[in-house]
């Protein structure tokens, strides 16, 4: 008889806070985001379709200092997204992966800011000159 | 814990996942692997080297288009990111919208907007061609 899924075996491996809840909350969050500006992207890139003209205004648009800094956001969501699902795929197929899985998430973070706060100076650089 | 010894220890033995929940599953580790290269790739391009977003313009576009193997790598991209994003947002529907009737409607539409921009992205991928264009 096994016992209730509530009781003190089971309960210990539901997220209360911690580094796995804000990982799985942040990688549904970038992932939906992300295909949100998928979905925009595909529409602003196919106006190559209306000639040069139609192209370069939405171009400029982005280029603006207004769109800086969610240009910013977006590459920090798809670095961190990249980085955790790989630690996603560690964690399955790997049979210890889940016992490293706090180091595992701390060297997702590490990866992800080394990748972006450089990129992130490149990308605002243009704003200051 | 394999992922099955998972479900055999928690879900009663009708709520095994059906093929195409085990097929999704491989598909976005497949696909996430793929999509780490090709989107990194694209976002170093883009938006890093060489003055990043600030360079790119209808001309930018029309020179790397000129060859195959961009074409190739964006449509790559593109299709790999809408099928990994849709059974992404296909996971997070089933999560979140409980209502049959909501969450039926939310599905419907997800699966035809990535329908329609899948299409349309592969058109303008495959058909654009710049010495046929106005101006």
């Amino acid at each position: 008889m096994e016992p209730p899924i509530d009781s003190p075996p089971y309960r210990r491996t539901f997220y209360k806070g911690g580094s796995g809840m804000w990982s799985w909350i942040l990688h549904r969050g970038s992932g939906l985001a992300v295909l949100g500006f998928l979905f925009l992207h595909v529409l602003d890139t196919s106006l190559v379709m209306f000639g040069p003209n139609a192209y370069n205004t939405m171009a400029k648009f982005y280029e603006s200092a207004l769109f800086r800094p969610l240009e910013v956001l977006l590459m920090f969501l798809v670095i961190f997204h990249a980085f955790n699902g790989l630690r996603v795929i560690i964690v399955d197929l790997w049979t210890r992966g889940s016992r490293y899985q706090a180091q595992l998430s701390r060297l997702v973070w590490a990866i992800t800011l080394v990748l972006f706060l450089p990129s992130a100076w490149i990308m605002l650089r243009p704003i200051f000159e | 814990m394999s992922v099955a010894g998972a479900y055999d220890r928690h879900l009663r033995p009708d709520t095994r996942p059906s093929g195409f929940q085990v097929w999704s599953w491989f598909f976005m580790r497949i696909s996430g692997l793929a999509l780490v290269f090709l989107v990194l790739g694209h976002m170093l391009i883009m938006h890093v080297l060489d003055g990043g977003v600030d360079r790119i313009d209808y001309n930018f576009v029309s020179r790397r288009w000129a060859g195959f193997f961009w074409r190739a790598y964006d449509w790559l991209l593109l299709a790999l990111a809408m099928l990994h994003g849709a059974i992404g947002a296909r996971n997070a529907i089933a999560d979140h919208i409980r209502k049959p009737l909501w969450r039926g409607a939310a599905k419907t539409l997800l699966y035809s907007v990535v329908f329609f921009l899948l299409g349309v992205g592969t058109l303008v991928i495959v058909t654009f061609d710049a010495s046929r264009m106005p101006g």
